[in-house]
């Protein structure tokens, strides 16, 4: 598993890449309480704006980590942001995208890297 | 965090208790504690909460009388304060020589003198408006070597009558002297959630004792700044320097309800505040704009700073949000702002531009849940 500086974890599936937020964005954020997600099939560059997280407190963002093809949306979190917190790491994940450039997530931090710019 | 910051008397139990902490008004006060603001905003909905507010200003006005006190006040507020019986608080707003509002506060009568509470944001310049007006036959001084905290939920009674038995005789809006906990207090039956609840000011000395053996009580939580936001969006109140400010006036603000009779054209003492004929104009003639409440019609929610239009290709910007946010209470997002009065009434779709996209809102009534005074 690959992490950004953005607090995003990448899982590498095949050749499929999935993404959600770490459980130190998840805590940040606070109650979520609403997911705005892309469409599935969206063609992304690295860094565009592709989900919006509404915590009860503020608006944040997700941008795309890599370049690619948006293939399938966890549609769950738009009826249960709560989700967001439960279980960042696991259910909640927030989209699976194609890379078109998959030697992108080798650029991301290993965990023990993101644990030391969380510490 | 800046060392420049200034800190409550509380500040220390906000750390051992573990807030997340922010800026707020140059101070460093509480967001929220290990409950987050959910968990705080259901908790003093259903029993009590107990928000640390000494941020805020606490001024005595005292003159040769509470009459002349009074009297001197009406030049600065359009309250009627004279008729204010001892023991009684009101709501009021400083008003500016154009009639917007230069704060919103808390007046009471304390039978020698005027109690009144300021927002902290604003307490510095609100002094400095009411020396000008005031002084010097009023002394205006501050109180500086007070906490103010406030216990807000259905509960709150209950809980501050184990301290004070007389705590129950009190009713919406009642000041009095107790004592909690062995400690003199100044406490009002009032608050800023639409719960019943007190506000306590109590001797910074003892601040920390008072505090501790309130929330030693089973059904009492601290409670930060990020659900008593949310908790006064939901009661319909206002947050000074968003929803009301110097270019807002209490008519456009839907406040006239706080202007009583006697300040009213041909009432017994009508006029002679700060910005009297604009406010007296608009009484009568209405205005073009007005505070409303709105509900976004989808999930999202509209926050602050949100143009309302009348339709989804409109290019004229028909009002504007001023707070807005998730509600716990409700599950959904609500807001307030203003909107040109001819859409005050509005049961169509109007549309809030959100990040591009014009999303279906709906004026709606404010308050958006029930207020829970013991009047």
């Amino acid at each position: 598993m690959k992490f950004t500086e953005e607090h995003e974890w990448l899982r590498t599936e095949g050749d499929i890449v999935v993404v959600g937020i770490t459980e130190h964005a998840s805590t940040q954020l606070g109650d979520v309480v609403f997911v705005e997600l892309p469409e599935e099939g969206t063609t992304v560059s690295k860094d565009d704006e592709i989900v919006v997280i509404e915590s009860v407190k503020a608006a944040s963002d997700i941008l795309a980590p890599l370049d690619g093809e948006i293939i399938e949306i966890n549609g769950v979190l738009s009826d249960e942001p709560s989700k967001v917190n439960e279980d960042p790491m696991g259910d909640a994940w927030f989209f699976k995208m194609k890379p078109s450039n998959p030697s992108q997530v080798e650029d991301y931090m290993t965990e023990d890297e993101y644990n030391q710019l969380i510490s | 965090m800046s060392p420049a910051l200034k800190k409550t008397p509380l500040y220390e139990l906000h750390c051992e208790l573990g807030a997340k902490l922010t800026e707020f008004a140059g101070y460093e006060m509480p967001v929220h504690y290990s409950l987050g603001i959910l968990g705080e905003h259901q908790h003093t909905r259903t029993k009590a909460g107990l928000f640390d507010v000494s941020h805020m200003g606490q001024v005595i006005l005292r003159g040769r009388s509470y009459q002349e006190t009074a009297h001197a006040l009406e030049r600065a507020i359009p309250m009627d304060v004279l008729s204010l019986d001892v023991g009684r608080q009101r709501y009021g707003f400083l008003t500016t020589s154009k009639g917007g509002i230069l704060d919103d506060l808390m007046f009471s009568n304390r039978g020698d003198h005027i109690f009144v509470v300021l927002n902290a944001a604003c307490k510095v310049s609100d002094i400095v408006h009411l020396r000008t007006l005031l002084e010097p036959d009023i002394s205006i001084e501050e109180i500086k070597d007070r906490a103010l905290i406030a216990l807000q939920g259905p509960a709150s009674e209950a809980v501050l009558s184990e301290f004070n038995s007389q705590i129950s005789t009190m009713k919406f809006m009642d000041v009095e002297t107790l004592s909690i906990a062995g400690t003199e207090c100044w406490v009002s039956r009032s608050g800023y959630t639409g719960e019943d609840g007190f506000e306590i000011s109590i001797p910074a000395s003892a601040a920390e004792l008072v505090t501790k053996s309130i929330l030693s009580k089973e059904e009492v939580e601290f409670i930060g700044l990020g659900a008593r936001d949310s908790l006064r969006l939901e009661a319909g109140l206002c947050l000074y320097g968003h929803d009301i400010n110097e270019a807002t006036t209490p008519v456009e603000a839907a406040l006239a309800w706080a202007i009583q009779k006697a300040r009213r054209t041909n009432g017994k003492r009508a006029g002679g505040f700060m910005g009297s004929e604009v406010i007296a104009q608009q009484l009568e003639d209405g205005t073009d704009k007005k505070r409303v409440g709105f509900l976004p019609q989808t999930r999202a929610p509209m926050r602050e700073g949100i143009e309302i239009f009348a339709t989804e290709t409109s290019k004229k910007v028909v009002g504007k949000i001023t707070s807005g946010g998730f509600s716990p209470s409700l599950g959904y997002p609500i807001a307030m702002g203003y909107i040109f009065s001819e859409f005050a009434n509005s049961e169509d779709n109007l549309f809030g531009e959100l990040r591009g996209k014009r999303i279906p809102v709906k004026v709606a009534k404010i308050p958006f849940v029930p207020l829970n005074f013991k009047r």
